[in-house]
This record gives C-alpha cells, sequence and structure tokens, in this order.
C-alpha cells in the first residue's frame, strides 16, 4: 500500500513549518543576545547574525547583583529538590509497596495537594512569613518551594518504586536482607532514572518560580533570578541585546538539562519495556 | 533474568493510571509483619510538610478573608476582624464579576487550541518518519524547557513596537499599519500575545504525551480492524480514540487548572494592563491584594478564585477520585 507524493509530503512539510514555529522564539533570544546592537536596531532584521559579540553578556552580567541572584537560585533550588527529594522517596515507598489502613487517602491528599494554587496563596504566604520576621530570606523560598514540588516527586517515584518488581525485592530479602537493605541496594539503583527525571521537573519548577519571591523578597539580596529577569528591562530600556543575553543566561541551564535528562530518563526506562 | 518495566510514568497525567495492575491475590502481607506503624512513619515528613506549608497558608488565607487588613492595620500588627465585609464588597462589585467572565473566556480559549493543536500535533508526530519525528520533538522540547519568565521576556521582544520581528513580518505582508503597532496598547492584542505565549509553552507536553501514548497502543488493535475492513479513519475513531481518551480528559483537566492561574504570563507581558484590563483572577487578587494593600480583600478574592477553580475542574475530580478509589 504504497502512499501518494502528497500524502507523504505534507506531514514533513507540516513538521518543517511547526518545527520553525516552535524553535525561532528560542533561536530569537539566542541570535539578538550575540548579534552587535547595530544588527538588533537595524529596520530589516538580520536573521543570522554575521558578527558575533560577547557585549551583551558582559552588560548582563555586570549587572548590580547579577552573582548574588545566580547564588540564590541555586542554593534556593537545590535545596529545596533534595529536600522534596529525600523525604517523597520514604513517603512514595510508603504508598507504593505497603498495605496500610488510609493509603488511599494519602494519594489523594497528595494528588489535591499537587494542584494546590499556590498563585493565589501569595497573600497568605506573605503574612506568613512576616509574621515570623522572615521576610528577605532564602529559608521561606526554599521550604515553600520544596512544598510545591513534594507532592508530584511522591506520585512520581510512586510510580517508578510501582514499576520495580516486585520479585526483585523478594528475592533479595530471601536472600538475607533486611527490608531496608533491600531499598538501598535492589530498589534505589533501578529508580536512578526515575529519580533523575523527577528531580529535573522539580528543579524547572523552583528555577522558574516568581510570583512568591515577587512577594516576599523586595530586597535585591535575596531576589532571585526571574525576579530579576523580569525587571531586567524596566532597569535597562530597551537594551534588546542585554536583556536576550540575560534571559539566554537564564534559560541555558534549564535547556540544557531537559534536553539532556529528558532523553536519557526516558530510554533508561523504555529499554527494559522493549526486551520484556 | 530480564527486568521488565512498565513504560515510564512521562509526567503527572500517567502516574495514576500507569500503575501496573498488579496481579491480585499474590500480594504479601508485607504490612503486618513488620510492625504497622512503618509506612505512617515513611509518610510521616511529607505529611507534616503538607499540613504545614500548604495546610496552613491555605487556612491563613480563610482566615484573612474575614479580617479587615489595610496598610495601617499591617504596620500596626493588629487583627481586626469584620466579618464577611470583604466578601460583600467583592461580590457586590461590578469589577469581580467582569474579571471572573474574562477568566474564564481566556482559561477556555487558551485551553481549546491547546487540546486541539496538541492532539493533532501529537498524531502528526505518530505519523512521521523518524528522523523527522526526532527533529520536530527536539523542537517541541525547546518550547516546553524554556523557562516561563524568559519566554515572555523574549516574546517581549519579538512582539516590541520598534525593531520587533513581528510587527516587520506583518508590514512586510502588506499590513503596513502594523509597522509600528503596540502589542500592550490593547486589552485584545495583549490578550493575543499572552495567549500565543501560553499556547506555545503548553502545546509540547501535549503532544510529546500524546504521541507517547499511541505508541503504547498495541498494533494487533490495528491490524484486527484492518482485518474486519476498517479503514484509517475508521480504526482511528475505534481503536486510537478510546485509547487516548483518558489521556485526553486528564490533559484537559491539568490545562485548565494550569491556565486558569497563570499569572506568571499574564504579569510578566503587561502586568494586567492595560488599564487593568488582561487581569485574570489570580493577578486580580495579587494586585487588589498586594498592590493596593487591601489584604483582606484580596484573600477573599483568592479564596472565591480557589472555588470557581474547584468548581470548573470538580466534574473531572469526581472522575479521578473514584477511578483512584477503584484502583487502589
Amino acid at each position: 500500500m504504497k502512499r501518494s507524493l502528497f500524502g507523504r509530503l505534507w506531514p514533513n512539510v507540516t513538521a518543517v513549518i511547526l518545527f520553525i514555529g516552535f524553535v525561532f522564539p528560542v533561536y530569537w533570544m539566542f541570535a539578538t543576545a550575540f548579534k552587535p546592537t547595530g544588527d538588533i536596531i537595524s529596520e530589516d532584521p538580520v536573521w543570522f547574525p554575521a558578527d558575533v559579540t560577547f557585549e551583551h553578556f558582559k552588560r548582563a552580567t555586570g549587572a548590580d547583583h547579577f552573582w548574588t541572584y545566580v547564588g540564590n537560585s541555586l542554593i534556593v533550588t537545590v535545596c529545596a529538590v533534595a529536600f522534596a527529594l529525600v523525604v517523597a522517596l520514604a513517603g512514595a515507598f510508603a504508598l507504593a509497596r505497603m498495605r496500610f489502613k488510609g493509603r488511599r487517602g494519602f494519594v489523594i491528599g497528595f494528588m489535591l495537594a499537587q494542584m494546590a494554587p499556590w498563585e493565589v496563596m501569595i497573600i497568605a504566604m506573605y503574612m506568613i512569613v512576616r509574621d515570623a520576621s522572615m521576610l528577605n530570606s532564602l529559608l521561606p523560598l526554599t521550604v515553600f518551594y520544596m512544598m510545591m514540588i513534594l507532592p508530584f516527586t511522591i506520585l512520581t517515584l510512586r510510580g517508578f518504586v510501582a514499576a520495580v518488581p516486585r520479585e526483585l525485592e523478594e528475592a533479595a530479602m530471601v536472600d538475607g536482607c533486611t527490608r531496608s537493605q533491600a531499598f538501598l541496594k535492589v530498589i534505589l539503583p533501578l529508580l536512578a532514572p526515575g529519580l533523575m527525571s523527577t528531580s529535573l521537573f522539580g528543579f524547572i519548577t523552583a528555577w522558574n518560580e516568581f510570583p512568591l519571591v515577587l512577594v516576599l523578597n523586595k530586597e535585591a539580596e535575596s531576589q532571585t533570578l526571574p525576579l530579576w529577569l523580569s525587571s531586567f528591562q524596566t532597569a535597562f530600556g530597551n537594551d534588546w541585546g542585554a536583556t536576550m543575553a540575560a534571559s539566554s543566561l537564564f534559560a541555558i541551564p534549564i535547556l540544557i538539562l531537559f534536553v539532556f535528562l529528558q532523553r536519557r530518563a526516558v530510554s533508561g526506562l523504555t529499554a527494559g519495556a522493549v526486551k520484556g | 533474568m530480564t527486568v521488565q518495566t512498565e513504560r515510564p510514568p512521562s509526567g503527572p497525567v500517567d502516574v495514576a493510571k500507569t500503575t501496573p495492575s498488579r496481579p491480585g491475590g499474590r500480594r504479601p502481607a508485607t504490612g503486618k509483619r513488620s510492625g504497622a506503624f512503618v509506612p505512617y512513619l515513611l509518610l510521616l515528613p511529607a505529611c507534616a510538610a503538607t499540613v504545614l506549608l500548604l495546610g496552613w497558608p491555605l487556612l491563613k488565607d480563610v482566615l484573612l478573608s474575614f479580617q479587615n487588613l489595610n496598610m495601617a492595620q499591617l504596620i500596626q500588627h493588629v487583627t481586626e476582624w469584620n466579618g464577611v465585609e470583604n466578601y460583600k464588597q467583592v461580590l457586590t462589585g461590578e469589577d469581580f464579576w467582569r474579571v471572573t467572565l474574562r477568566s474564564i473566556l481566556f482559561t477556555a480559549v487558551n485551553v481549546a487550541l491547546i487540546m486541539v493543536a496538541g492532539t493533532l500535533i501529537g498524531l502528526l508526530l505518530a505519523r512521521l518518519g523518524k528522523r523527522m519525528r526526532l527533529t520536530l520533538m527536539l523542537g517541541l522540547v525547546l518550547a516546553w524547557a524554556m523557562p516561563v519568565v524568559a519566554a515572555s521576556t523574549v516574546y517581549q521582544w519579538l512582539f516590541a513596537q520598534r525593531f520587533g520581528v513581528v510587527n516587520w513580518v506583518l508590514d512586510k505582508l502588506g499590513w503596513h499599519s502594523m509597522a509600528d503597532y503596540s502589542w500592550t496598547s490593547s486589552q485584545m492584542s495583549t490578550f493575543f500575545v499572552v495567549t500565543l505565549l501560553i499556547v506555545w509553552m503548553s502545546i509540547p507536553f501535549v503532544a510529546i504525551n500524546l504521541y507517547a501514548a499511541t505508541t503504547t497502543i498495541p498494533s494487533e488493535l490495528y491490524e484486527a480492524a484492518s482485518l474486519d475492513g476498517a479503514g484509517v479513519w475508521k480504526s482511528f475513531t475505534t481503536v486510537t480514540m478510546p485509547f487516548l481518551r483518558p489521556f485526553l480528559y486528564a490533559t484537559t483537566f491539568l490545562e485548565v487548572i494550569w491556565v486558569f492561574k497563570a499569572f506568571v504570563q499574564v504579569f510578566t507581558i503587561n502586568g494586567g494592563g492595560p488599564d487593568r484590563l488582561t487581569e485574570i483572577l489570580p493577578v486580580y487578587a495579587y494586585i487588589e491584594g498586594v498592590g493596593n494593600q487591601h489584604y483582606g480583600m484580596g484573600a477573599a478574592i483568592a479564596v472565591l478564585t480557589i472555588l470557581i477553580l474547584l468548581g470548573l475542574t470538580a466534574y473531572y475530580l469526581r472522575i479521578v477520585l473514584k477511578q483512584e478509589e477503584d484502583e487502589l
């Protein structure tokens, strides 16, 4: 059964158009960041930058407090993800492997918690943090970010734990492992791809968070990159080169992590599925 | 021995459903042997965190909504209860209803666009050759991974009044009045940019997961369908769609939640402007509460927003909870 030339052609043509549509904003960000200013403010857009300059990146990284923001973002994000993973792993194991009264209630509870409308709760969170005299501090951000990613982390890890064959764990226990040894030696290594992709999504959520830090931290010393980026344009006026350089710097870690880890995480698991 | 794993749960959607349905009756009664309190102990940190960091703010929000809390009370640290005054003021005012209607329309348009385009692109992915599929996937993943604030900054540049690419293209296409158009100057054009941004960011999740879901459809089903004389369309409606339906429901539901509270996109593109005409409920709550320092009012709007969101998703929420109940 052969498809007509048209039938073979249109999916590919559509795919190319869609590819351009999805990639263009990302491409334009990088292209603008590397273009000399003269090419940015030209009457006709320069589609492919001929001269490359790092001038804009210098201006962006030279902005006040830039490295403070980078440090703050990293501390808050990494700590939130690490805490969430530890707390979630214990819970996910119980939910996936143990039978106990009220298990259903816990799962449903976390499913609901996952849908928490954080954007709408910022006023209450502001009041709580203010009453605790913790405004302009990284600690409230860290713990709230941890909470934002916790339900998702638990539910996803629960799926990954459940996917590890029960027989492997039982075999280890027959061979004399205790339950916790079986967990550490058998399940944990098999969970590596799951842990990676889960922490990746947690990392992205925390790295991107904007409304809470907008309300809580008004002092530059305690702000994070998203807030800096959103105010960058106000501070730098129509300096699109520097603004796009700033956006690029903010986006690069996530883009790399995402493209790299998404493939790893998926291939790690599907490898087993194909064999089965 | 080969390790057999289920397909990876590629996101929050599948998790509940792809949990392998273990053969029943074969479960060793593990919990009982080693102390029945162990699972609770393991869950304790997570539950404590949820109560403290999610439950408490939620409760606090409700409490605040019954207080008269403005600049003065905030500075003096006094608590003035004023009953349902905030709610009365919000619900009798015209603004709240206008913003609510706007939010619902905004959500409906965005979710419809995301779901239709996302589904079509997902099906297209299934139909493409390997190389082309990977290329398109790469494009989708890049858009998906793009951090929100960075993406909204880039969109502001794309739609910039001077030197923006979009205006240049429209001008070259013969629409000369757009050459110096300011996209943030009117309600509809601002919404257009925000919608484009949201749809662009959200399609990849739907498309890639939908494509992943199509790969789990056993090819035997298609063979059987074609043996029964089903054409392309027929096998699509009788095999593909029934398989994808639960996924589509779940995704629509998630997208409704995400779009309804799309604070960041709306706020960063134009701050709810011009003239507060593009405020959706979360932005409205923020601007009334934090911006205009009517914290009590803002909290009341927030509570109402949560209730509306619950109302919008109640139907699906019931299905999910029921499904979960059956599965466990």
